[in-house]
């Protein structure tokens, strides 16, 4: 503690030694205690901190050599010595966005029917059934997406796309059951837990007396609905956004069934790659010092992305439900 | 609202029916998708599983062999992760609810929400990069720190939720005996508390169980039994991983059959954690 020494000398006297200044009774033990505390809360600052510095140093090698180009090259060719991110960040934001696509308006419509409409002995068990979906650890979805869905997906559901909807370049191409889309509905089951618990949260803290306004104006149980819902915009905008993060940075699920091969093609049947599946599956194999600086710089990233994302989605979600709901509980 | 007075009463009830039952439908939907995966684990797995095969080590492909050293590893870290997550993530809820005030503790706070977010596998390169790298070996102490890095976040939100649901006049009233704040903290509002805190911390137990990122370049895996810190250590998913993405049918049944032992251990905490809490919410 640096500011010990200032308050020692400004002061003086028995009273202001250092235990004064960390706590108001002076009292030995809270002293230690607080100073504990504060050491603990200190630590997850430096852990944010060694976490950017470490992988900014590690990634310097990177940085250095390719600049900005890393951002914008087409080519990951660890062989040749090439190292642009372009198809990573690309697989990454398009099977988050077909991620989001599916789960968003799954996501509302379970937290409706959770807080606008089940009885409280059925909201409760259905939503802890739901609440698990998050329990299931990544790695699991990559087993049953590998061996389950993506056989599904290449039996019943790409081939009557390939057919209806072909004319677009998103369906075209072979399919294989493992590529962007089977990636993306992988994605879309992982984070509408996420999802649908916040906006729970937040539909729960809009005030009753919008619902009874509502009614009493004669509004039909959706028109209530849909007053309910403006009302949580923001907060839902913030759980949209948490998931896109969970979304960006989920790992083994993806790396299992998205096909693993760094190109960008629009057809949402071809194989393609994650910023997270490429660390995972080619960190161990990383031999070249730049080929490892290349892949920390992706873990970069991934963490300036997701840092911002989520920093952003707590802010939407906390003025929500601070405001009404939170301030009750925390009190 | 001028649409709404326009149309019909009709169509106006029969909007709202559809879309409450539509609600319905997206919650089924999901509880469908849930029951399946759980179903299709258990049926999948059972077949391969055995009492040697929870114990024995991995043999070559077509030689049967089993998942204990992984089951030993698993544990090894989890106890290794808990040992430093645990304490340290206890320590900075009581600092967010207790001792922490002003731009600091909101700091703290903001940081500990968005650390929850941040992907596993960044905290798995980060550990590389300050253990592994150092040390020129993958090891089970790395592994172990990995997971007690995301553990830390999620033990400290629980902690700080449970701590602010203990009334103030308990605060006060210990206060007011002439305790100090430490022994007002240590001795009344955590006993009072202890079991939000056990039960925060064994979700938070279950969720690292289930993480694979992190530990595949840092505790590797390995297929041995072994417990020293400084070597690389096996664990369940790492091995599930492994089992899965390779081209056997064997490994694929091993990898089911593991899938299943690593989600009875998940749920089994889970649901518990439920029952225990039940009555509180």
């Amino acid at each position: 503690m640096s500011a010990t020494t200032p308050d020692n000398t400004a002061f003086g006297g028995k009273h202001s030694d250092w235990r004064r200044v960390l706590s108001p009774t002076g009292n030995t033990g809270d002293a230690i205690f607080r100073l504990v505390m504060l050491g603990a809360g200190l630590f997850v600052v430096a852990i944010v901190v060694a976490k950017v510095v470490a992988l900014t140093s590690d990634s310097m090698l990177s940085i250095r050599q390719f600049g900005f180009s890393f951002l914008t090259g087409r080519q990951w060719n660890p062989i040749k010595g090439e190292f642009g991110a372009l198809p990573f960040i690309y697989g990454t934001i398009v099977s988050s966005l077909i991620a989001l696509l599916i789960s968003v308006p799954l996501s509302l419509g379970i937290a409706v029917f959770l807080v606008e409409q089940a009885p409280h002995y059925i909201a409760r068990p259905v939503g802890f059934l739901v609440e698990l979906l998050a329990a299931i650890p990544s790695v699991v979805y990559g087993v049953w997406g590998i061996f389950v869905l993506a056989p599904f997906l290449r039996v019943y559901v790409e081939p009557p796309l390939a057919r209806w909807l072909g004319w677009l370049p998103l369906f075209q191409g072979t399919i294989t059951g493992i590529g962007l889309l089977t990636g993306g509905i992988i994605l879309a089951i992982m984070v509408t837990p996420i999802i649908s618990a916040v906006v729970r949260d937040v539909l729960s803290s809009v005030s009753g007396s919008q619902r009874e306004a509502a009614l009493a104006l004669g509004a039909t149980k959706w028109e209530m609905i849909r007053v309910v819902l403006v009302n949580g915009a923001p907060g839902i905008a913030g759980a949209v956004i948490l998931g896109l993060g969970r979304a960006l940075g989920e790992t083994m699920a993806v790396t299992m069934v998205i096909g693993n091969r760094p190109q960008i093609s629009t057809s949402l049947f071809e194989p393609s790659y994650t910023i997270a599946s490429a660390i995972a599956n080619e960190f161990t194999e990383a031999t070249q010092d730049l080929y490892l600086s290349a892949l920390v710089e992706l873990g970069l990233i991934l963490f300036f992305v997701t840092f911002i994302v989520n920093g952003i989605a707590r802010i939407l979600v906390w003025n929500v439900t601070r405001k009404t709901g939170g301030v009750g509980r925390a009190a | 609202m001028t649409e709404i007075t326009k149309s019909s009463d009709q169509v106006r009830r029969l909007t709202s029916a559809v879309m409450t039952s539509l609600t319905a439908l997206c919650t089924l939907l999901a509880i469908g998708i849930l029951l399946v995966i759980l179903t299709y684990i258990a049926w999948q797995g059972i077949g391969s599983l055995s009492l040697r095969f929870l114990i024995d080590s991995p043999h070559p492909v077509g030689e049967g062999g089993g998942i204990g050293n992984a089951i030993l590893g698993s544990v090894v870290l989890l106890a290794l992760s808990s040992a430093f997550g645990l304490p340290i993530g206890i320590a900075v809820g009581i600092y967010l609810s207790e001792v922490g005030k002003g731009r600091l503790a909101g700091a703290v706070r903001f940081l500990v929400d968005t650390l929850t977010g941040i992907p596993s596998i960044v905290t798995g390169v980060f550990v590389y990069a300050i253990l592994v790298l150092p040390m020129k070996q993958f090891s089970a102490f790395a592994g172990g720190v990995a997971l007690a890095l995301i553990m830390i976040p999620i033990v400290a939100r629980t902690t700080e939720e449970m701590l602010r649901l203990v009334p103030h006049s308990l605060r006060e009233g210990a206060l007011a005996l002439g305790a100090p704040q430490w022994r007002v903290t240590m001795g009344v509002i955590l006993p009072a508390t202890a079991s939000g805190i056990a039960t925060g911390a064994m979700l938070a137990i279950a969720r690292v169980s289930g993480e694979t990122a992190p530990l595949l370049f840092t505790a590797f895996g390995s297929r041995f039994f072994s417990t020293y810190l400084d070597r690389p250590i096996a664990s369940l998913t790492v091995q599930i991983y492994n089992y899965a993405i390779s081209p056997y049918d064997d490994w694929h049944a091993q990898a089911w059959a593991a899938t299943l032992v690593l989600m009875t251990l998940i749920l089994g905490i889970n649901i518990i954690v439920r029952f225990l809490t039940r009555k509180r919410f």
